[in-house]
C-alpha cells in the first residue's frame, strides 16, 4: 500500500525533558520520523517541550511548538492546527500516554484526528496489566502469574497465594518507576503503596518473581498488511530482576539454542500480530535457564530505548521504517537504505556482536543506593561493536568513561576472597567487575554462576579476559601475546602496564585498528552507508571506502560526547550534529566518532562517515591513521571530546577552533588566575588547602559561606557550600579519606545573581546572542537553575560590564568558536566564576529562542568565515520579543536516597522550555512542562534553614494570601506566626508526636513543600527524609526560596492554559 | 595447529585448525544465519561444499543429539571466526570442535570471515581447499580448479525405502538429501511418511498408492539429476498432490520444461524475504540454495510463479496448473531459521485431503 491519501497534516508528539528511562533515544527516533514524514510531502506539526533536541529544529517540521506536554496544551494545539492524524509511537511513554488520553476522552474523534502507529485498543492491550494478561492468554503466550490490584490489601492477599518474593510493577510509569521486588509483607506494603501513588491510573501488578531467568528481548516491526519481521534479538548479561535499561546487553542473543531462539521469535511475532501494532514493538521475555519454559514480561507497542539500540546495532532504521508504516507503506515497499538494493522486509544479519553498557549517575550521588532492580537508574548508555564479546566488553568499559581501561575495578582488588564471595551476592552497578575480580582470584566459574545466576557463557568469556591479563603479566611480552591482546581490544597503554614493559623495549611494532562496516546483512550485499567499527584484522574497509570515494573536499572529524550523564546531556549531541551539518554545508567531508546508541549523531546518515568506537586517545589514533583528516573538532562534544585536545595537539592534528593552549589556560587554576589578573577581571577570592586545619583557617579568613571543591574535577563534582566550621570538617573528612594528590579549592561564596553567557568569537569580533539570568542565586549549579532569557533584573550598566568582560576573556583566550562564561553579580560587582571555551548546555536553548544557529555560526568561523562575513554584528544581539525560560527536570523518583536539595553539584537530567511574551507566562509554561501541577489551593509545608528564615516570611505571606493552609516545623512556624502569617505546627520526626512532617505529607494535605537545609546529604537527616517523602508522593518540593518566589509569581497571576499563547518557534 | 583455506583465485586464509585434520576440496559458500549452526552443518544440501559462517561466534550453545537434520554432516569443511570452547545450554552434550572431530569434518577458525565473505560476494562462489597439512600451492590450485560438486544426491539419499509409521495419510517423501524436519513437520500433522531413495521408479512409488508426494531438498546442480526429473514428470501426470522444497522445487520446474541457473553466490541464511504474489504478504524464510529456477522460462500454461525473493526478485515458488502441485525454493520446515511459512505443510495436507474426499 502506498502513502495513505487521507493523511496530509500530521501531529508528532515528542517525549519531553530527558529523565531516567526516557533519554536521547526519542530525539533520535523523533528526528528520523519527522524527516521521513517530511520526505513524503506531509505537513508535520511537532510538539515537544525539550529545546535541547534536534527534532525541535526549524528544518525538522513545518510547525514546532516547544510547549509543555500536557493534555490541555495538546488540545489547544490540535484546535489551532487541526491536523488530520496523530503519530503516537515515537515520543516514548509520554507521547503514548498522552495520545491514549486524547483518544479515550473522545477529543481526537471530535476533531477528526486519526491515531496512527498504535490505536487505543492496541495501547490498552499492551499497557493495561489485566488486558495484557488476557491478550497473552488468548493467544497462548505464557505470562508470569500476576494480578492487577488497586489497593494494598488485595496485593497482600494475592502475594500470599503465589508466595514471596513478588515484583511490583505500577501501570503507565516510565522505566518502571515506583516498582520493586518485595521479599516480605512489610516490603510489599511499602513498595505497593508507593507504586499505586505513582501510577497515573492507580494500578499496580503483583507478579511472581522469576529472578534468575534469562532476559531476552526482540524488536519486531509489523505493517498494516500483517507483514512482520524481527530486527534484532538481545540478551541481558544480568538475568531477570535487573531492569533491562540497567543491564549489560548483548545483541544478538548468544546463549539461546536454535530451538529457544525460534520459539521466542515466533512468540514475539504472534504478540505483535495480536496487538495489531503498525510500526515498531519491543517484546521482553524471561526464559527459564534449563527448560523451554518462558514468559512474556513486557511489551512496548512503540519505539523505545531498545529499538534505538537495535537500530544502531544492526543498521536497520526502526523509527524511520515505523513512521513510513504509520502513513501507509508496507515493509516490502520500503527500501533498505543501507544496501540501497534490498527491502525493509528482511531481517538484519550481524557479523559482529554489540554490547550495551549503562551509564549510571552514582559518581554524582554518593549516598544513593547502587543496587539494581526493576526500577531503571541509568541516565545513558554506550554501545560497543566487536567480533567477540570480550573485545566488545573492553571497548564498552572504555566508552562508558569510568576511568577504567580493563574490567579491573580498584575497590575490589583490596577485598579478600571471602569478601568477594560475599560481594558477588550484591546485584549492583559493579557486579560485572566483581565477577571479573573473583575470576582473577581463582573463584570458579561454577561458583560465580551459582551465586550470581549469570549465564556460564558470559562468565567464561570474562575468564578469557582474566587469562589474557594473567598471561600479559607472566613473563616477557611477546609479539604473539601482544596480538592476542589487541584482538581482544586491549589498548597499548594497558598492555604495557600489565606486562610491565613498553612496546619499544619488547621490540614490538605498534598496530592500529582497521575498520569493518555495519551493513545489516553480514556482507551478503555491498552496502552504501559508511558506518564502521574498529577491529584488529588485516582488511580495512574504511580505507577502501575512502579510496573508492576520493573527493577534493576537506576532511574533518567531529568528536562526539559519549554517554548521556548528568552534566553532559543531549545538548552536546545537538551541538555535534549541528557542527556536522554546518561543515557539510560548507562542502567538507565530515566524519563523526561517537559511541552513544541513543543519539542522532550516531545515525548513519548524519555525517559522511560514522565511526562507532570509544573516544580514548589511542582509539582515536587509529581513526586518525585511517582518515588522515584536514582538521578535527573537539569543541562540541562536551568534556569527552575536550579531554582529547591535549593529545590531538601533541600529535600535531589541526584542531579547528580554540587552541589546546587556550583550553588549558581556562582549566588550569594558576594560568586562569593569571589571565583574569591580566584582564583586570575579578573572581571570588579563593585559596588552596590540603588539610582540614588549613581549610578551617582559610574559611575563617574568607568568611562564611565558602565553596569547597577538589581541584582535579570539573563540572561541580563533589562541590559543597559550607556555612560553618562543621560543614568544612565533614567535607574535609570525606575528601581526605583518599590520599590527596591535588589541593582542595576554597572560594568565597558570593550570594549573588548568577548570569550566564554563551558567546561566539572569530578572533576579531564576538557575538553574544543573549544574556541569561538565573532565578536561583549563585550556589545552585547553573544546570539546575531556572535560566531566563533575556536577563530580567540586570541594569544596563551591569550588562555592559558583562559584555566587556566577555569580550576581554574571549580575546585573551583567543577563542575561535564558542565560549561559555558564568558570572555572579553581587553588590553591583560582576565576578567571573567559570570560563569554558567550548559549547555548553545552554547553546540549543539560546539558539532556538534568539534564532541564531550558534553551532553553525561557530563551525563556519572555525573554517575562516568571520562573523562579519556571515552577516552578524559584534556585541550583544538585540533582544527578541519573547521571554524564554529553561526549567531543569530531575529524576529523583528513580533514585532512592538522593537528596533533592539543590546545590553546587548538578542533579538535573533534563530541561524544558517555557516561551512567552512575559516572564510570568514563560515561567508558568516552563514549570508546567517540568511537571508542576500548578495547584492554586491546598497546603504548603515549610522547613527552612536559619539563613533563609528572614526571606521565608514574605514567601509564606504570599502563599497565605492565595488561600493556602500553611504548616511549618516549630521554629519556622513561630517565626511566621510572630509575623502575622498564620501557620500550623508540624512536629519534627524526632519529636515523636503526631502529626509529624512525614505523616502530614502522607495525609495528602500538602501540595507544596519548601525545604532548604543547612548541611549534609546523608539520607538519615530529617530534612532529606522530608524531601524524599515529597518526591515519593509526587509533591512539588522547592529547595530554594528563589524558586518558591518565582512559582508564586505565576500562581498570583492566576494563569491557566487557556491564557497561554501557543508559539510556533519556526516563526521566530 | 594451523589450517588454511586456499581459494581458486589463489587467495589464502590462514588460521587455526579445529575439528578433524586432513585436506578437502569443495565449493566455498557462506551462510548468514546467526543461530542454527548444528542444523546448518547437518543439512545434506551442503554436500560437496565448504561452509563459512558469517556470524563470528559459533558453537555458543553446544551440540545436542536432537538438533541434527541428518545423521552426519554432508559438508566437506567448516569455517568460522571463533568457535566456542565452553558452550552453555542445558541441552548441550558437547562442543562443536568435538562434533566435527567425531564426524570427520575439517574446521578452520580464527580467520577474517567477513573478508572471505566479501571475496565470495564479489567474485561468486568458487572452489577452495581446506587443509591442515603442508601442501604445494601450485598442485593444490590444479586440484581446486578441476573440482566440481558433481552429482552428489546419491551420496546423501537413502538407498532403500524406509516405511513410515501409522498415519491418517500416506505421504511419499523422495529423498534427495532431506532434512529431518520435513518429515517431522508432516508427521506432526498426522501423516505417515515413507522415505524413498532419490532414484525410486515411478512404478514402485505408485504401487504404494501414496496420498501425496513430497520432494525434498538436496545438494548440487539440479540438472545433474536426469532420472529424478523424469520420474517427477511421470508423477505430475498422476494427479497426486505434490509439494517440493528447494531441490524438489527446482527438479519439478525442470520436469515441467523450465530452466534453472546458478546464482552468483546463492541464498544461504535465515533472513531472506519472500513475497507471496497472491496475498502480497512477505515472509522471512530460511534458505540454502546455489541454483534458482528461471521464472520466465516456465510455460504460463503449465504453472505460474507464486513467490519471489523480495531482494533480487528470483523465483521462490511455483503453483502448477497441470497438476495439484506447488513448490517452494525456501525451507518452510525451518531448522534453522524462521518458522513463518510453516503453514505450507498444512496447505499441502489440505490439498491432499481435498483430493481424497
Amino acid at each position: 500500500m502506498p502513502l495513505r491519501k487521507d493523511i496530509k497534516k500530521i501531529l508528532v508528539i515528542g517525549s519531553g525533558p530527558i529523565v531516567i528511562g526516557q533519554a536521547a533515544e526519542f530525539d533520535y527516533a523523533g528526528t528520523q520520523a519527522c524527516r521521513a514524514l517530511k520526505s513524503e510531502g506531509l505537513e508535520v506539526v511537532l510538539v515537544n517541550s525539550n529545546p535541547a533536541t534536534i527534532m525541535t529544529d526549524k528544518a525538522m517540521a513545518d510547525k514546532i511548538y516547544i510547549e509543555p506536554l500536557t493534555l490541555d496544551v495538546l488540545k489547544k494545539i490540535i484546535t489551532i492546527e487541526q491536523p488530520d492524524s496523530l503519530l503516537s509511537t515515537l515520543g516514548g511513554q509520554t507521547a503514548l500516554t498522552l495520545s491514549m488520553q486524547l483518544a479515550k476522552d473522545g477529543f481526537l474523534a471530535e476533531h477528526g484526528v486519526k491515531l496512527l502507529g498504535a490505536n487505543p485498543e492496541t495501547i490498552h492491550k499492551a499497557e493495561d496489566r489485566q488486558a495484557f494478561k488476557d491478550t497473552m492468554e488468548s493467544i497462548g503466550e505464557p505470562s508470569v502469574p500476576s494480578e492487577v490490584v488497586e489497593d494494598v490489601e488485595h496485593a497482600l492477599s494475592f502475594a500470599d497465594t503465589i508466595g514471596y518474593p513478588v515484583i511490583v510493577r505500577p501501570a503507565f510509569t516510565l522505566g518502571g518507576t515506583g516498582g520493586g521486588i518485595a521479599a516480605d509483607v512489610t516490603e510489599l506494603k511499602e513498595i505497593c503503596g508507593n507504586g499505586l501513588r505513582l501510577s497515573p491510573i492507580g494500578q499496580v501488578l503483583i507478579e511472581k518473581c522469576i529472578s534468575g531467568w534469562k532476559e531476552i528481548e526482540f524488536e519486531v516491526i509489523r505493517d498494516a498488511k500483517g507483514n512482520v519481521i524481527t530486527v534484532c534479538s538481545m540478551e541481558n548479561f544480568d538475568p531477570v530482576g535487573v531492569h533491562t535499561g540497567d543491564s549489560i546487553v548483548i545483541a544478538p542473543a548468544v546463549t539461546l539454542g536454535e530451538h529457544e531462539y525460534q520459539m521466542l521469535r515466533t512468540a514475539a511475532m504472534n504478540i505483535i500480530q495480536a496487538l495489531g501494532v503498525e510500526g515498531g514493538c519491543n517484546c521482553q521475555f524471561a526464559l527459564h535457564p534449563t527448560s523451554f519454559r518462558y514468559a512474556v514480561i513486557e511489551v512496548n507497542p512503540r519505539v523505545s530505548r531498545s529499538s534505538a539500540l537495535a537500530s544502531k546495532a544492526t543498521g536497520y532504521p526502526i523509527a524511520k521504517v515505523a513512521a513510513k508504516i504509520a502513513v501507509g507503506y508496507t515493509l516490502d515497499e520500503i527500501v533498505n537504505q543501507v544496501t540501497g538494493k534490498t527491502k525493509a522486509c528482511f531481517e538484519p544479519a550481524l557479523d559482529y556482536v554489540v554490547v550495551k553498557f549503562p551509564k549510571w549517575p552514582f559518581d554524582k550521588f554518593v549516598y544513593a543506593k547502587r543496587t539494581l532492580g526493576t526500577q531503571m537508574k541509568a541516565t545513558g548508555e554506550i554501545m560497543a561493536i566487536a567480533p567477540s564479546f570480550e573485545a566488545a566488553m573492553m571497548k564498552a568499559v572504555r566508552s562508558v568513561e569510568l576511568g577504567m581501561d580493563t574490567l579491573t575495578k580498584k575497590k575490589f582488588t583490596k577485598l579478600s576472597v571471602q569478601e568477594l564471595l560475599e560481594k558477588l551476592n550484591d546485584v549492583d552497578v559493579d557486579r560485572a567487575f566483581c565477577v571479573f575480580e573473583a575470576l582473577k582470584r581463582g573463584i570458579s566459574v561454577e561458583d560465580i554462576c551459582r551465586i550470581t545466576t549469570i549465564d556460564k557463557w558470559f562468565v567464561c568469556k570474562l575468564q578469557n579476559l582474566a587469562n589474557i591479563e594473567q598471561s600479559l603479566s607472566d613473563g616477557a611480552l611477546t609479539e604473539e601475546k601482544y596480538l592476542t591482546a589487541k584482538k581482544y581490544s586491549y589498548l597499548d597503554g594497558t598492555i604495557e602496564r600489565l606486562s610491565g614493559t613498553t612496546l619499544a623495549k619488547a621490540k614490538i611494532k605498534r598496530r592500529y585498528a582497521s575498520y569493518k562496516m555495519v551493513d545489516t546483512c553480514a556482507a551478503e550485499f555491498a552496502a552504501e552507508t559508511p558506518y564502521f567499527y574498529g577491529t584488529f584484522d588485516e582488511e580495512n574497509e574504511a580505507a577502501e571506502f575512502i579510496e573508492e570515494h576520493k573527493t577534493d573536499k576537506k576532511k574533518i572529524i567531529v568528536f562526539g560526547s559519549g554517554p548521556i550523564r548528568i552534566g553532559q546531556g543531549i545538548e552536546f549531541d545537538y551541538c555535534s550534529v549541528h557542527c556536522v551539518w554546518a561543515l557539510k554545508e560548507l562542502g567538507c567531508e565530515v566524519i563523526i566518532c561517537n559511541n552513544n546508541p541513543e543519539t542522532v549523531s550516531t545515525d548513519f546518515d548524519t555525517a559522511d562517515r560514522l565511526y562507532f568506537d570509544p573516544l580514548t586517545a589511542e582509539d582515536v589514533d587509529s581513526l586518525l591513521e585511517t582518515e588522515k583528516p584536514f582538521g578535527v573538532v573537539v569543541q562540541f562534544g562536551g568534556q569527552t571530546a575536550i579531554k582529547l585536545t591535549e593529545h590531538l595537539a601533541k600529535r600535531g592534528e589541526n584542531i579547528l577552533g580554540t587552541s589546546a593552549d587556550s583550553v588549558d589556560m581556562a582549566e588550569d587554576r594558576k594560568r586562569f588566575d593569571q589571565l583574569l589578573q591580566d584582564c583586570v577581571i575579578p573572581r571570588p577570592e579563593g585559596m588552596t588547602v590540603f588539610t582540614a586545619d588549613e581549610a578551617l583557617k582559610c574559611a575563617g579568613q574568607l568568611g562564611y559561606p565558602v565553596l569547597l571543591r577538589p581541584s582535579y574535577v570539573l563540572g561541580g563534582q563533589n562541590m559543597i557550600i559550607a556555612h560553618c566550621d562543621s560543614d568544612v570538617r565533614e567535607y574535609m573528612e570525606i575528601i581526605t579519606q583518599t590520599k590527596l594528590q591535588n589541593p582542595v579549592l576554597i572560594d568565597k561564596y558570593m550570594m549573588g545573581t548568577e548570569v550566564e553567557v554563551d558567546a561566539i568569537c572569530d578572533g576579531e569580533d564576538f557575538l553574544i546572542p543573549g544574556i541569561m539570568e538565573h532565578i536561583e542565586r549563585a550556589g545552585v549549579h547553573s544546570g539546575d537553575s531556572i535560566s531566563v532569557y533575556p536577563a530580567f533584573n540586570l541594569s544596563k550598566q551591569i550588562q555592559n560590564v558583562i559584555i566587556s568582560y566577555t569580550e576581554k576573556l574571549a580575546k585573551a583566550l583567543k577563542v575561535i568558536g564558542l565560549v561559555n562564561i558564568q558570572y555572579v553579580v553581587c553588590n553591583h560587582q560582576v565576578y567571573v566564576i567559570e570560563v569554558n571555551p567550548r559549547s555548553s548546555r545552554t547553546v540549543p536553548y539560546i539558539s532556538k529562542v534568539t534564532g541564531i544557529p550558534m553551532v553553525d555560526v561557530a563551525a563556519k568561523i572555525m573554517l575562516g568565515h568571520s562573523l562579519k562575513e556571515q552577516g552578524y554584528p559584534s556585541g550583544l544581539y538585540p533582544k527578541q520579543k519573547y521571554v524564554a525560560v529553561k526549567v531543569p527536570v530531575f529524576s529523583f523518583e528513580k533514585l532512592h536516597d538522593v537528596d533533592t536539595q539543590l546545590g553546587p553539584e548538578m542533579k538535573s537530567t533534563g530541561e524544558c522550555l517555557g516561551i512567552a511574551r512575559t516572564l510570568d507566562e514563560a515561567l508558568y509554561k516552563g514549570l508546567l512542562g517540568a511537571g508542576f501541577k500548578m495547584k492554586r489551593s491546598g497546603g504548603v509545608l515549610f522547613t527552612v534553614r536559619n539563613s533563609d528564615k528572614p526571606e521565608i516570611i514574605g514567601v509564606a505571606a504570599r502563599f497565605d494570601a492565595l488561600g493556602f493552609e500553611l504548616y511549618a516545623t516549630s521554629g519556622t512556624a513561630s517565626l511566621l506566626n510572630r509575623n502575622c502569617v498564620p501557620t500550623n505546627i508540624a512536629f519534627r520526626i524526632s519529636e515523636g508526636k503526631a502529626p509529624n512532617v512525614l505523616s502530614l505529607i502522607d495525609s495528602g494535605k500538602i501540595d507544596y513543600v519548601v525545604s532548604t537545609s543547612e548541611t549534609g546529604r546523608s539520607p538519615a537527616l530529617d530534612s532529606v527524609k522530608i524531601r524524599r517523602k515529597s518526591v515519593e508522593r509526587g509533591i512539588v518540593c522547592l529547595t530554594s526560596v528563589d524558586t518558591a518566589s518565582a512559582l508564586l509569581g505565576c500562581l498570583e497571576k492566576e494563569l491557566t492554559v487557556d491564557d497561554l499563547e501557543m508559539i510556533d518557534i519556526t516563526k521566530i | 595447529m594451523t589450517a588454511k583455506l586456499i581459494l581458486q583465485n589463489g587467495r589464502i586464509y590462514e588460521g587455526k585448525a579445529f575439528g578433524a585434520v586432513g585436506t578437502v576440496v569443495g565449493e566455498v559458500v557462506f551462510t548468514t544465519g546467526m543461530t542454527g549452526y548444528q542444523e546448518t552443518l547437518t543439512d545434506p544440501s551442503y554436500a560437496g561444499q565448504i561452509i563459512t559462517q558469517t556470524f563470528p561466534l559459533i558453537g555458543n550453545y553446544g551440540i545436542n543429539s536432537l538438533s541434527s537434520e541428518a545423521a552426519a554432516p554432508a559438508a566437506k569443511g567448516y569455517i568460522v571466526r571463533e568457535h566456542c570452547e565452553q558452550p552453555s545450554n542445558f541441552r548441550s552434550q558437547g562442543d562443536i570442535d568435538g562434533f566435527l572431530k567425531a564426524c570427520g569434518v575439517i574446521g578452520l577458525c580464527d580467520i577474517d570471515t567477513r573478508s572471505l565473505t566479501r571475496v565470495i560476494r564479489e567474485t561468486g562462489v568458487m572452489n577452495g581447499m581446506l587443509t591442515t597439512e603442508d601442501v604445494n600451492i601450485d598442485d593444490a590450485l590444479v586440484q581446486i580448479k578441476s573440482y566440481s560438486v558433481g552429482k552428489v544426491v546419491p551420496l546423501v539419499s537413502v538407498t532403500k525405502k524406509e516405511q513410515g509409521g501409522k498415519g491418517k495419510l500416506n505421504i511419499a517423501l523422495i529423498d534427495y538429501g532431506y532434512k529431518r524436519h520435513i518429515k517431522a513437520e508432516l508427521e506432526k500433522l498426522g501423516a505417515s511418511v515413507t522415505v524413498y531413495p532419490w532414484n525410486v521408479s515411478i512404478s514402485e512409488l505408485l504401487a504404494d498408492k501414496p496420498d501425496g508426494i513430497m520432494l525434498s531438498n538436496g545438494p548440487g546442480d539440479p540438472e545433474e539429476n536426469v532420472e529424478a526429473i523424469d520420474t517427477i514428470r511421470e508423477i505430475m501426470k498422476q494427479n497426486i498432490p505434490l509439494f517440493g522444497i528447494c531441490l524438489g522445487h527446482q527438479l519439478t520446474a525442470l520436469a515441467s520444461g523450465a530452466k534453472t541457473f546458478k546464482l552468483k553466490y546463492g541464498h544461504r541464511g535465515a533472513n531472506q524475504p519472500v513475497l507471496d504474489l497472491a496475498t502480497e504478504r512477505t515472509y522471512v524464510t530460511s534458505q540454502n540454495h546455489g541454483y534458482a529456477v528461471d521464472g520466465d522460462s516456465l510455460d504460463k500454461e503449465v504453472g505460474e510463479v507464486s513467490h519471489v525473493n523480495a531482494n533480487d526478485l528470483t523465483c521462490e515458488g511455483i503453483r502448477y496448473k497441470n497438476a495439484p502441485a506447488f513448490t517452494v525454493q525456501f525451507h518452510p520446515e525451518a531448522h534453522g531459521g524462521p518458522q513463518d511459512t510453516n503453514f505450507l505443510f498444512k496447505e499441502f495436507i489440505s490439498l491432499i485431503e481435498k483430493g481424497t474426499k
